[in-house]
């Protein structure tokens, strides 16, 4: 057996994958009857319905020609990567993370990390045009986002203000 | 006329300085966004909606709309000197947009689309003004069998003119369905799929998912590709007026755009970009004058009738949304979100008890359009100079006004941590060629669609047949089998196919 179209064959697993694990999810609440609707109902035949769906996509994916295969193709790991990465940083850095005693580190450094490892992603790094280019995005997110809309984000680190 | 009191009302609402300003700084931060290459109207109206939160509703939704409008030609500005489609709609205007940006005539290729534009944003208007107290009033003879029948119609309508894979279509607006009941069911209480985390239990934030689908699976996307494969035309864009050959050309061909793209609509889902395409082939398949160019060349009338059909669409989409509070494609489901989030609930009983808002919304859609011919075409020279922006400075600037959006949402940090698990799933749907459009707007009906079911279920006792045997639910179940079959017919099937790979 042959695989016709990867990109179906992948995303035909995926959606079997999330409408089996849904299905399960729902079949653990109360089902209820047609005319009583339990919570588990709609979802349980969503997570079926999508299952047979994503069977059928992957079964068509295995005899219906499609061009060059269809390749996923490589996965782009460092966009990927640096991207998520700057935003998990960026949260962490405003809201703290109690858990491992971190304190809330505020906006204007989180813009800082986060522009610094987002910027990691592109194709070139240069540590000069990096720096100006948080600096600016600080000011204008400080001018726009607390003065003008008064948006409540912690700007200063909480050692700091307090 | 009842049609021109209400309309004087609206514009007696819309023309106070207030909204006026919130109209144009709606257009001019939509435009602004839209115009950055890879962000489509989507991501730019989920970024740019908490900007709106502390506004009051008439003047957060008056926004709201400007920034759509705005969103949509930065969108076609984009198209036409990058290549760049950024959205589906725009992808014909690509066509002979380019071309002419490429002889140089970037700037009557600019101004036709903002002309078109304007004049079936006018005509779209009327319509909407037209058309809206008649489809209120039948929407309140509309029961809860009714409703699950209009949205089982409005998914397969949009999944039926969506590009691409018609079942991978119709699985991701299973998954958004199913997305969308996560959190506490309002019938029994149980919160489900929460996993006991506390903030699961209400719901998954819509603009969670549009940020992270569409903003950064997209950024990801795009910087998976080398970046010598963007060509700007930047350099070339001297005079801004279309001849007045081109002006020849041009007026019946956006008139012919207008009339498809308001008929077109009428059909729920994806309607502007199939307006965009019919446009696109009705005027290569009329005759071409003598010493036109050849459309594919840089034929203005084939960047004029689409952008023209296309924004007649966008202004007639806002129908179904403000008379049924059923959205019929994913930006109207992030406006149900965004209304939602101001405490209107989209649907018949906004224009009975709330008509400022109806009709103060409606005149500020066409000063939009206006605002944007006068704002637009002048201020080209600004946007042009936007698209020169590297886009190692653009991106790191979206991820952080991306950041920024989600976490003023709730004030919350989990709101970024979810935004990252979307994020690495909208690269996955990208790499695995899904669309992920329909799953938002499946993701916005999942619960509605769920507590319509329950309700005529309860009402019939359980009786399935009541989606059947009252009139008005059978027939529109019958429309969505209609549309399904026509699409499965095998000449429509290959024309469908035809029309979106034609380049």
């Amino acid at each position: 057996m042959n695989i016709k179209s990867q990109k179906d064959f992948f995303s035909g697993l995926m959606f079997m994958a999330a409408g089996l694990a849904f299905a399960w999810g729902a079949s653990g609440y109360p089902i209820g009857k047609g005319a009583r609707m339990g919570p588990g109902y709609f979802p349980l035949v969503l997570g079926v319905l999508l299952a047979l769906l994503g069977a059928l996509i992957t079964f068509r994916a295995m005899v219906v020609n499609a061009v060059d295969g269809d390749k996923v193709g490589r996965f782009a790991w460092k966009p990927l990567v640096f991207i998520i990465a700057a935003n998990l940083v960026f949260g962490a850095a405003l809201g703290g993370l109690p858990s491992i005693g971190l304190p809330s580190l505020g906006l204007i450094v989180g813009i800082f990390a986060l522009t610094f490892i987002a910027s990691n992603a592109g194709e070139e790094f240069k540590f000069k045009e990096v720096t100006i280019l948080a600096t600016i995005l600080a000011a204008l997110s400080y001018a726009a986002f607390i003065l003008l809309l008064k948006l409540q984000l912690p700007v200063w680190p909480a050692f700091v203000t307090a | 006329m009842d049609l021109f009191n209400n309309l004087a009302l609206g514009f007696g609402v819309a023309f106070t300085l207030q909204n006026l300003m919130y109209a144009f700084i709606g257009c001019l931060l939509g435009t602004l966004i839209g115009v950055l290459p890879g962000i489509g109207p989507l991501a730019t109206i989920a970024m740019l909606l908490p900007a709106t939160y502390a506004l009051p509703p008439v003047a957060a939704l008056i926004m709201l709309a400007g920034i759509y409008y705005g969103a949509q030609y930065g969108g076609s500005t984009t198209a036409i000197l990058v290549n760049l489609p950024g959205e589906s709609s725009s992808v014909v205007t690509v066509i002979d947009g380019y071309q002419m940006a490429r002889q140089g005539r970037a700037g009557p290729a600019l101004a036709a689309a903002g002309l078109g534009s304007f004049f079936a944003g006018c005509v779209g208007t009327l319509i909407l003004a037209a058309f809206a107290a008649p489809l209120t009033e039948l929407a309140f003879k509309f029961g809860p069998a009714e409703y699950f029948s209009l949205m089982i119609l409005g998914l397969i309508g949009a999944v039926v003119l969506a590009s691409g894979s018609l079942l991978k279509a119709v699985a991701m607006i299973v998954l958004g369905l199913l997305l969308g009941m996560v959190g506490t069911d309002v019938n029994s209480g149980v919160a489900r799929f929460s996993f006991d985390v506390a903030e699961l239990t209400d719901g998954i934030g819509f603009i969670v998912i549009a940020m992270g689908v569409f903003g950064y699976g997209e950024i990801i996307s795009n910087l998976s590709k080398p970046e010598s494969e963007r060509e700007v035309f930047t350099a070339s864009v001297t005079g801004l007026m279309p001849t007045k050959e081109d002006f020849k050309n041009m007026v019946p061909a956006v008139l012919r755009g207008t009339a498809l793209g308001s008929l077109l609509v009428i059909l729920p889902g994806g309607g502007a970009v199939m307006a965009a395409f019919a446009a696109y082939t009705l005027e290569k398949k009329t005759k071409l004058r003598p010493g036109e160019v050849p459309f594919g060349k840089g034929n203005i009338r084939g960047v004029a009738a689409p952008e023209a059909a296309n924004n007649a669409g966008s202004q007639t989409s806002f129908i179904p949304l403000l008379t049924l509070g059923i959205p019929p494609n994913a930006v109207m489901a992030l406006m149900v979100g965004a209304m939602t989030i101001h405490n209107i609930q989209p649907g018949p009983q906004v224009m009975t008890s709330n008509p400022e808002l109806f009709w103060g919304l409606v005149a500020s859609m066409w000063i939009g359009n206006l605002m944007l011919v006068v704002l637009n075409l002048p201020l080209i020279g600004i946007w042009i100079k936007l698209l020169s922006v590297p886009y190692r400075w653009l991106f790191p600037s979206i991820v952080l006004f991306c950041a920024i959006g989600v976490y003023s949402t709730n004030n919350n940090t989990f709101d970024i941590w979810m935004v990252a698990i979307f994020g690495v799933i909208g690269y996955l749907f990208i790499k695995l060629g899904t669309e992920p459009a329909p799953l938002l707007l499946g993701f916005i009906l999942g619960p509605m669609m769920e507590e319509y079911l329950r309700r005529a279920l309860l009402l019939s006792r359980g009786d399935w047949s009541v989606f059947v045997t009252r009139p008005l639910s059978a027939g529109l179940l019958a429309a969505s089998l209609v549309l399904l079959a026509l699409v499965l017919l095998p000449s429509v099937k290959a024309k469908r196919e035809e029309a979106f790979v034609e380049e």
